[in-house]
């Protein structure tokens, strides 16, 4: 700003337009109400008014998507949902952002290995921006991943650099490739047996 | 009246129609066939005797130990019950609401092939409320039960594959696209 720097008067601010758009843009949020489970409690709680979230300008809870450019998953996505979620993300307009919430939205949670029907995390379905982890997370945690999603928002690069409107849907396969000696069950119960016999006490 | 009352009210009705009884217990309970579970059920709600307006819940429960080693010393053969727990708020003896418990026990698999389900009447024309109760007991345990309203799947998606409280469901790796387990 040194050209312009001092030049006008006192109440002129100048600065770049990217940078007040993007201003605008992260102190006033508007998420979408969605709670699915117990995490909606505590969703509730940070926008009443011990926590507030209306102190980071995202109080305006909108009860429709089209309103909504935040979706915050607040509780378990069963595969019934999963449907519905990426239905509901895919009507918000951009720029849009998630939050996942809490333990089940990040990874399946306490659903992980016998939830039959629970998806093993929301980035399965929609890609997420921030994850809040805790079951539930404290409202505070909740406000901490909104500032994260408001620093996401103060380092967008639209006008100058061009952002990609679409994002590829699953961002992740969930697939983990497993070390070559874990690959198969064979393998990885003679592997689990080795390491026994290595960390059995020496006889005699 | 005590449930060996009530079980002598339904053996003086049914006869041998009633298979077993069990009266000690939390739950004391009679096992009827699954064609006389209608006549049973409509008869302990009818008679001023009993009057068991209520119908608490329907349950499926499926008898099977999946472990091979397991299964000789599991005290049971693999079968699936069906528990219909039912109240009486108009009969009150010493103050409390009177509560019984009917029990039908089908195979696992309607003639023993895999994927055929066993059948069992239903009962919805005594008590209105099983109508949900069966259809999750159709949807989560995999129980046909004939001449009910309207039977599809009540809790999962329409086009989900097997009954997950069954023993032996195998999860799914993948539901339309996304990652299972």
């Amino acid at each position: 700003m040194g050209v312009l720097e001092g030049r006008f008067e006192e109440s002129v601010i100048t600065t770049t337009l990217e940078q007040a758009i993007n201003w605008a843009r992260e102190s006033s949020l508007w998420p979408m109400t969605f709670g699915l489970a117990c995490c909606a409690i505590e969703m509730m709680a940070t926008g009443a008014s011990r926590y507030d979230m209306d102190r980071f300008g995202a109080g305006a809870f909108r009860a429709t998507p089209r309103q909504a450019d935040l979706m915050i998953v607040a509780g378990t996505v069963n595969f019934k949902m999963a449907s519905r979620v990426r239905r509901l993300f895919n009507q918000m307009p951009d720029p849009k952002f998630v939050i996942a919430m809490g333990a089940c939205t990040c990874g399946g949670g306490p659903y992980y290995k016998y939830g039959y029907n629970v998806v093993k995390g929301v980035d399965l379905v929609v890609p997420v921006d921030v994850y809040v982890p805790g079951c539930p997370p404290r409202p505070e945690a909740l406000l901490e991943g909104l500032m994260r999603i408001q620093d996401k928002v103060r380092a967008m690069k639209y006008l100058t650099k061009g952002q990609p409107m679409e994002v590829p849907i699953p961002s992740r396969t969930g697939y983990v490739l497993l070390p070559e000696e874990l690959s198969t069950i064979e393998k990885a119960n003679e592997w689990a047996r080795k390491n026994k016999e290595a960390a059995a006490p020496a006889k005699g | 009246m005590t449930p060996a009352d009530i079980v002598t009210i339904l053996e003086q009705k049914f006869g041998d129609r009633i298979k077993s009884k069990k009266l000690d217990g939390i739950d004391p309970y009679v096992v009827v066939d699954a064609t006389d579970i209608v006549a049973v059920c409509r008869f302990l709600r009818d008679d001023p005797r009993l009057r068991f307006e209520i119908l608490n819940s329907i349950c499926g429960v499926d008898y099977l130990e999946p472990d091979a080693k397991k299964a000789p010393k599991a005290g049971f053969e693999p079968h699936l019950e069906v528990v219909y727990h039912l109240s009486s708020f108009s009969n009150r003896p010493d103050g409390r609401i009177m509560r019984f418990t009917v029990k039908v026990l089908l195979p696992r698999w309607k003639d023993n092939k895999p994927g055929e389900l066993p059948e069992v009447p239903s009962v919805t024309s005594v008590w209105n409320a099983a109508d949900w109760h069966e259809r999750e007991s159709y949807d989560l345990c995999g129980v046909w039960f004939t001449g009910h309203p309207d039977l599809h799947r009540i809790l999962l998606s329409e086009d989900w594959v097997g009954y997950p409280l069954r023993k032996d469901y195998e999860f799914p790796l993948e539901y339309h696209g996304i990652r299972g387990r």
